[in-house]
């Protein structure tokens, strides 16, 4: 009999999964990627976005584009279980539930990455942009902030299929927990883009906030997986 | 049970009143705001009070996820629902005594924007249980419950770094140095009472929360039971 698979045998295997499945489909990626386009388009009628200005809010567009798009991707990673019941066959097999939930969360912490990687240089262009402080610095923050958005946002989505209505949901539950977080990551990235203050209260606050929701959705989701 | 219940209503509505006459005619009138700072009778215990009941949630979520107790559900629901009530007030009365004295309804300062915030994030919660089907609402809201108290602190700490930062738009206000004890006296009574009053809030909607899952059990066992008989 050979050994039981350990956590993070299961979590690779179960990310490889999601992005064969997600490489083959492109369904969140694609659908991510135009509704990120269309946000920033819609934007940039709403104010005038010259050089100056621009830098100033670019920061607080930046994420909320971001925002939105990831709300359309977390929607799709527990939607796609439900079909031929993976999900109950998830909770009647051994498997340790955190491994589940760290793999669906790397999946979509992928997802917007490679989101963030096309929007940025259209963002750049679109809005005139160039950083005052360092870029390194708004490397730390994407990284922070993305797994700060997909951890909580990958836990509710998971509460959010449980209930009527489940689309409409799972913004109405996130945006208010994440408001800490969303206000940490739009003032660092404006303080490095105009070099005007320190992000590092921003940064320290970024990387308590993704510490110490990791630990609770790790210790939550074992339950909420199994609630009936 | 219910005598005592009866008793617990005479006084909690002798304690209003009382509470009433000593924030309306015998503090003190304030010397610069004049009689529009006696709202802060209400102000300053409801928030107190949506503080606590707040606490009452999260307490009640752990307990549900430990022991899954039914109760610990229907009081983690009433906890919730009594405190965002108290919140609205704190959220209502704080304009209409803005407006005369700060000149605008509302600033985004630190204390303001968190208190805003701790609604907005209980109101999801009424939300999430709301819209949540079958057996499973109270382990979901239990989970949110926690969640939405585990962002309290980080909720705070990021406010007010962000206004720290950034200029008042508006100074002036902030009492709280130099109050008169008679004004204490009548903070205290109208929080006694506020207390009260939420206490009798959350003991009805307690039962009430249990008898609906009461009846919800029953028509669950109905159910099965038809579906053996056929």
């Amino acid at each position: 009999m050979t050994p039981a698979p350990g956590v993070w045998t299961i979590t690779r295997r179960s990310l490889a999964k999601d992005l064969r499945l997600e490489w083959r489909s492109k369904d969140a990626i694609n659908s991510m990627l135009f509704f990120a386009l269309l946000v920033v388009v819609i934007f940039s009628f709403g104010f005038d976005p010259t050089a100056e200005e621009s830098r100033r809010i670019a920061g607080g567009l930046l994420w909320v584009a971001i925002l939105f798009a990831t709300v359309v991707a977390l929607n799709q990673t527990w939607t796609r279980e439900l079909r031929n019941q993976v999900l109950d066959a998830y909770r009647l097999s051994p498997a340790p539930p955190q491994a589940l939930f760290l793999a669906k969360s790397l999946g979509n912490f992928l997802f917007v990455a490679i989101l963030e990687v096309l929007m940025v240089p259209l963002f750049v262009v679109f809005y005139n942009l160039r950083s005052v402080g360092p870029v390194w610095q708004l490397l730390v923050v994407a990284v922070l902030a993305t797994w700060a958005l997909v951890v909580n946002g990958t836990f509710f989505a998971a509460l959010s299929i449980r209930t009527r209505s489940r689309e409409i949901m799972l913004p109405l539950i996130l945006f208010p927990i994440s408001i800490p977080a969303l206000l940490a990551m739009v003032d660092a990235t404006t303080s490095i883009l105009t070099g005007e203050s320190s992000p590092v209260f921003w940064i320290r606050l970024l990387t308590v906030y993704d510490l110490v929701f990791t630990t609770v959705c790790l210790i939550l989701f074992e339950p909420v997986l199994n609630a009936e | 049970m219910k005598p005592l219940f009866n008793i617990l209503i005479v006084c909690t509505a002798l304690l209003v009143g009382y509470g009433f006459c000593q924030a309306m005619f015998i503090a003190p009138t304030e010397a610069t705001m004049g009689d529009v700072q006696r709202i802060f009778y209400y102000h300053l215990p409801s928030a107190w009070v949506a503080f606590l009941l707040f606490f009452v949630n999260f307490l009640a979520s752990c307990w549900y996820l430990i022991r899954r107790g039914k109760g610990a559900d229907a009081l983690a629901l009433a906890a919730a629902e009594v405190g965002v009530v108290y919140c609205s007030i704190v959220l209502i009365t704080g304009p209409i005594w803005a407006r005369p004295i700060w000149g605008i309804w509302w600033t985004w300062d630190a204390r303001l924007t968190s208190t805003l915030v701790l609604w907005l994030i209980y109101v999801s919660y009424l939300v999430l249980r709301h819209y949540a089907i079958g057996g499973q609402v109270p382990v979901l809201a239990a989970a949110l419950g926690i969640f939405g108290f585990v962002d309290v602190p980080i909720v705070y700490m990021a406010i007010r770094w962000f206004r720290t930062q950034h200029p008042q738009p508006v100074i002036a206000g902030g009492e709280g140095s130099g109050l008169d004890h008679r004004m204490w006296v009548a903070v205290l009574w109208n929080l006694l009472a506020f207390s009260m009053l939420a206490l009798v809030y959350v003991i009805v909607r307690y039962r009430q929360a249990l008898e609906v899952q009461e009846i919800e059990e029953a028509h669950a066992h109905a159910a099965l039971d038809l579906e053996e008989a056929q």
